[in-house]
């Protein structure tokens, strides 16, 4: 049943298909992948787009196998900023387009492309040196670039300062008008609440996205899945428009001196319905998570749907 | 007495003009600059970094605080150098060589500055012989080492193990941080200390230099 409703028409945005399906499913991490897969010392993940596209196509096609209805390209750091810091920045326009291109090819129609697009990695004036203005340029140049080469969506994510994602929701909003905008930040726990590093609040997030124009928000990344439940809960109080979430394979731990996230897959997915009775409308994974964790969340999600055949839910 | 209370209450408002000019006004007044040091700036200073602690404030406001605090320290440098008050210590930082994010270095670097450090900035992709090095050359007993990739977090390794097979241990103690580390990973690799941001990356060098 939800394979066949799942056989998604190609031509069918976001949106609809949110309308349609109810929840879909996001994919899980790309850089533990890319390194597994042989990322030379000191090359960001950007370059597999550049050098070896054929390695983000075998990814992508491991994360729709496992059941993702998102595919994320592996253009997260591929910005001006960041690629300046690699020397790569006269290659942006190959990265992102090669990134956008790989990933098309490997799902071939049966998820949607979503265009990554990370934060600067600068600090805003008037605490770093990189004006607004600037900002929303370098989003706008990759954006481009993104929509141009056949993203499905933007996919904003990774967030910690409003005023740069309200920058990159901005900048897709104009030079892409016609693709639908993700915007997802990530929050901490604290004692008086969940805020990102920058202060922003999950109700200053869920406004200040939704007036630059987004079309989905949520969170990605920083905790786990219990987190996000807590955090989906608070966005729920005020958010009007379809959240997403992206939570890491719980904390991390290091084990000889290499950073492992370990909750099972199983452990994840269990928490998948109290996600999807908020109302939340895609679930996927940030670091930590692998095809597995994916084909887990898949279960969960179709699992949902299948309890409630008559979508009164 | 009461000015400093100011000074304290301006920085942590982030009112740069303001501390630059009680800073000015309280050393008119003949307060002697350690004072002003001490019990103005750095108790500002010390305040904002138990609030981020706390998450009561964020980053912009410790970022606001810290530029707040140069524009007092700026005035303070010369009298206290020319006094003979030390500043609190020297500090070699950076971000490990192949990683190229310095955001949380740099807060680090801000942090300390602010609390009366003085900090030597290698930058990022820093070589773990430039590290070990530039502590020498600067004679700084301490060196802070960054790391935010999975990647590229073994590279502390081999910072620390340079400063033992020079012959520094003990004199040079090495603090580790960043996103991916922790205190189990610090003591793994045998780095004297591990911070788990900025605000305690401060803690850490004032105790590892025994101030506190």
């Amino acid at each position: 049943m939800a394979a066949a409703q799942r056989a998604l028409r190609s031509e069918e945005g976001l949106l609809p298909r949110l309308a349609r399906c109810g929840a879909l499913v996001g994919d899980g991490a790309w850089g533990t992948q890319l390194m597994q897969r042989g990322l030379p010392d000191g090359q960001p993940p950007e370059w597999f787009a550049l050098e070896r596209p054929e390695v983000i196509e075998e990814v992508a096609r491991l994360y729709v196998a496992a059941g993702a209805d998102l595919v994320t390209t592996d253009t997260f750091g591929a910005n001006s900023f960041r690629l300046a810091l690699h020397g790569l920045d006269k290659e942006l326009a190959r990265v992102n387009r090669q990134a956008v291109e790989a990933v098309r090819r490997a799902v071939a129609g049966r998820a949607l492309v979503s265009a990554s697009v990370g934060p600067s990695g600068r600090l805003l004036e008037p605490f770093g040196d990189v004006s607004l203005p600037a900002l929303e340029a370098a989003f706008a140049e990759q954006i481009a670039v993104l929509a141009e080469a056949g993203a499905d969506l933007v996919c904003i994510e990774t967030m910690s300062d409003l005023n740069e994602a309200v920058a990159a929701v901005r900048a897709a909003k104009r030079v892409a008008p016609e693709l639908p905008v993700m915007a997802t930040m990530t929050f901490e726990r604290t004692p008086r609440g969940y805020f990102t590093v920058m202060g922003t609040s999950v109700a200053a997030a869920v406004a200040g996205l939704a007036a630059a124009g987004a079309d989905v928000i949520g969170s990605n990344c920083g905790t786990g899945i219990e987190d996000m439940v807590e955090i989906a809960r608070a966005m729920t109080r005020t958010a009007k428009l379809p959240l997403a979430f992206q939570p890491n394979a719980g904390l991390p731990d290091t084990r000889d001196g290499a950073l492992v996230y370990h909750q099972p897959p199983q452990q994840m997915a269990a928490r998948v319905p109290e996600l999807l009775a908020l109302g939340v409308a895609i679930v996927g994974g940030c670091c930590g998570t692998t095809p597995d964790h994916v084909r887990a969340l898949r279960q969960a999600v179709d699992a949902w749907t299948a309890a409630d055949p008559g979508g009164l839910r | 007495m009461e000015i400093l209370d100011e000074i304290a209450a301006a920085l942590q408002a982030g009112e740069v003009a303001q501390v630059g000019a009680l800073t000015a006004q309280a050393l008119d007044a003949g307060l002697p600059a350690g004072d002003v040091l001490q019990r103005g700036l750095l108790a500002g200073m010390g305040v904002v970094g138990e609030q981020f602690r706390a998450r009561e404030i964020f980053l912009p406001d410790v970022l606001l605080a810290a530029r707040a605090m140069y524009a007092g320290l700026e005035l303070l440098k010369p009298l206290l150098a020319s006094q003979g008050v030390a500043m609190r210590g020297k500090v070699v930082i950076g971000t490990v060589k192949g990683d190229l994010h310095d955001i949380g270095k740099n807060l680090v670097a801000i942090m300390l500055r602010g609390a009366g450090f003085e900090v030597i900035d290698l930058g990022h992709d820093v070589a773990p012989e430039v590290f070990v090095d530039a502590a020498l050359r600067e004679q700084a007993p301490i060196i802070g080492i960054s790391a935010l990739l999975t990647t590229t977090m073994p590279r502390m390794r081999e910072v620390v193990a340079l400063v033992r097979e020079r012959g520094l241990a003990g004199k040079v103690r090495t603090l580790v941080g960043g996103a991916p580390v922790n205190a189990a990973f610090a003591q793994e690799i045998g780095a004297d200390g591990y911070a788990c941001d900025a605000a305690q990356a401060v803690d850490r060098v004032t105790a590892l230099l025994g101030l506190a």
